[in-house]
């Protein structure tokens, strides 16, 4: 392995992984708020990237510019979600744990089914953008346009997060996770703050879903495999860790990216497993979080 | 059932023994109608039927009556799926495969709870998803047991020893009704024994197990032990009935979720959930695909996750309490 190679490997390795650390963080988010696995995650990104592909057809707008606007779909599909469902499911007594499990569960798997009702199983892509076949060099290393693009977006979308965070707002959503209760006394409607953290945590995997359609196939299957990513993200960065499922989300991109490089592309996520047990084995609350 | 305690010890063992009559009435029937099916279609769709009743059976042991959700089961299943066919393939006789395979998926169960059931809630769900998911890809690119492709078992001849017959379905709907009723014996045995107290203890509150001097560690390796045996040799038992195996069939993530959604659909740790979740689970997800299937590609899943949806929203105990309620009004009037 040549230092060049090293460079490409690590360059496409980090690109990928702040893509899996921006899924990661809407998932991680919900999770650190409300206590709950949203196991339809992946189905959210699923439906960001056809709507990418749909406004892409339809009106022939770039990926680029319709990351705006998949980020609100996004927001306002997750607030409906909320308000229609996750709040039913949070207010349930019996099997709380089994239901909220199962809820996400079910919708996920509905979800998968419109999408093929909707737009048929074969796979499908942009035809054209702004971006497609274009390459960046940066000395030895050739990183295509439409990756490095995802990558960018993807990281400042964290630095708009963090931001989020850093306001009112989630001084407010802070609180509420800290206490439910007792966020009432001061006057913090807590619904509407779980309705609002659900729909950042949607609107974050729809920026990903847009810039990953850029390059990516599109299909009714496609968030299966990054939701599996975004939940060892998420166990190894510290559930609720925003900060976490970055680091987290890189490093599995750069050993990702190795293991395919090293071994064969098909046995790419065998490095993330191996990673992930030995995690679990030696420090369960996750390699940032704090103890359980 | 849940304040045991509260309740006489007489009319507590009373009621465990009708139950056991009537779990026993209903598989009784079963043989009898089941020997009266001809049309294969029907067959098929009963031995399905049965074997995901047994399979959800396995499951409930460990997440309904222990708490432990697992959405990882795919992996016993394929273990045992995968031992039976390979000993199938060295002329090893399937009835002399199935107790190794049940023994192989059991240990697996054991040594994955180990690190896993230091872990609590959603962080437990989520490790044993990755880890069946991650077994899953060795499969899939394991030139050794056929890799994507699979593996592939000719037909030798009639033969009860190793469970192969062409003509008629009757022998395999048969070993299905043995193993489901195995399993659900098994667990109504529990339901009543030490260990089941332990196992709901566990599950409603572990530090106050703990406390009461329940080994908890130990008592959900038990769970996962006879939960995982009882899965693994479901998928033996599949294996010999369709003669091929391969990671998507009988390892994918998606059967992890249909053998745990007859329990959670029927009543999750209770003995007739997963009996009546299988009976609805199987046909509508068979009707759905055959009928709906061919017309609207994708309105069959549409369907399902919609009525999964809908049970967990509007009847978390599950579809067996409709029952429950019925037998309660019934008394009343």
């Amino acid at each position: 392995m040549s230092a060049a190679d090293l460079a490409q490997v690590a360059a496409s390795g980090l690109l990928i992984g702040l893509l899996y650390a921006l899924i990661a963080a809407g998932l991680s988010l919900i999770f650190g708020l409300m206590d709950v696995v949203n196991f339809a995650h992946g189905e959210l990104l699923m439906l960001a990237m056809y709507a990418t592909f749909l406004l892409n057809r339809a009106a022939g707008l770039d990926p680029l510019l319709a990351t705006p606007l998949i980020a609100l779909f996004l927001f306002a599909l997750g607030l409906v979600l909320y308000r229609g469902l996750m709040a039913r499911a949070l207010t349930v007594t019996v099997n709380r744990g089994m239901v909220q499990i199962f809820i996400t569960f079910g919708l996920a798997i509905f979800l998968r089914g419109a999408a093929q009702f909707a737009f048929g199983a074969e796979f499908r892509s942009i035809p054209k953008s702004w971006l497609a076949n274009e390459s960046a060099r940066l000395g030895p290393v050739i990183l295509p346009w439409p990756q490095l693009a995802a990558g960018l977006i993807a990281f400042l979308a964290f630095l708009l997060l963090f931001l989020v965070l850093r306001s009112e707002f989630g001084r407010a959503l802070e609180a509420t996770r800290e206490d439910r209760e007792a966020v009432a006394l001061i006057g913090i409607d807590r619904e509407r703050i779980f309705a609002l953290g659900f729909g950042l945590g949607t609107g974050a995997v729809g920026i990903a879903g847009a810039a990953l359609a850029a390059f990516y196939y599109i299909s009714p299957d496609v968030g299966a495999n990054f939701a599996l990513i975004a939940y060892v993200t998420v166990a190894l960065g510290g559930f609720g860790s925003l900060a976490g499922a970055l680091l987290a989300g890189i490093l599995i991109g750069e050993v990702e990216a190795f293991t395919a490089f090293l071994l064969t592309p098909s046995l790419k996520q065998l490095g993330m497993f191996a990673l992930y047990v030995a995690v679990l084995a030696l420090r369960p609350q996750g390699l940032f979080g704090a103890r359980q | 059932m849940s304040h045991p305690h509260a309740l006489p010890a007489p009319s507590l063992l009373l009621a465990h023994r009708r139950r056991g009559l009537a779990l026993a009435g209903f598989f009784l029937l079963l043989l009898l109608g089941g020997a009266g099916v001809s049309d294969p279609y029907t067959a098929n769709l009963l031995i399905i039927a049965l074997l995901f009743a047994g399979l959800a059976q396995s499951w409930n042991l460990l997440g309904g009556f222990c708490g432990q959700i697992s959405l990882g089961h795919a992996l016993y299943f394929g273990l045992g799926a995968y031992l039976t066919t390979l000993a199938r393939l060295d002329h090893i006789p399937t009835l002399a495969a199935l107790p190794a395979a049940a023994l192989v998926g059991g240990a697996a169960a054991v040594l994955i709870g180990l690190p896993v059931f230091r872990l609590t809630g959603h962080h437990y769900a989520i490790a044993t998803l990755v880890i069946a998911e991650a077994v899953y890809l060795l499969f899939l690119n394991w030139d050794w047991v056929g890799a994507a492709s699979g593996l592939f078992v000719s037909y030798q001849g009639e033969s009860w020893l190793d469970l192969s017959f062409r003509t008629s379905k009757f022998p395999y709907l048969l070993a299905m009704l043995l193993y489901a009723g195995g399993i659900t014996a098994l667990a109504w045995a529990l339901s009543a024994a030490r260990l089941g107290y332990d196992w709901r203890a566990v599950r409603d509150d572990p530090a106050a197990a703990a406390s009461l001097g329940v080994g908890v560690h130990q008592v959900k390796l038990l769970a996962a032990l006879l939960s995982g045996a009882g899965t693994a040799l479901g998928g033996g038992l599949y294996a010999a009935y369709v003669n091929y195996v391969d990671p998507d069939s009988v390892m994918a993530s998606r059967l992890s979720i249909e053998i745990a959604l007859p329990a959670v659909m029927g009543g999750v740790g209770t003995l007739w959930g997963p009996l009546i979740g299988a009976a609805v689970e199987v046909p509508v997800s068979e009707f759905s695909r055959s009928y709906m299937g061919g017309s609207g590609q994708g309105f069959d899943l549409m369907v399902y996750g919609g009525l999964i949806m809908a049970i967990a929203l509007f009847r978390p105990e599950g579809l067996a309490s409709l029952l429950a309620g019925l037998r309660r009004r019934g008394r009343t009037a």
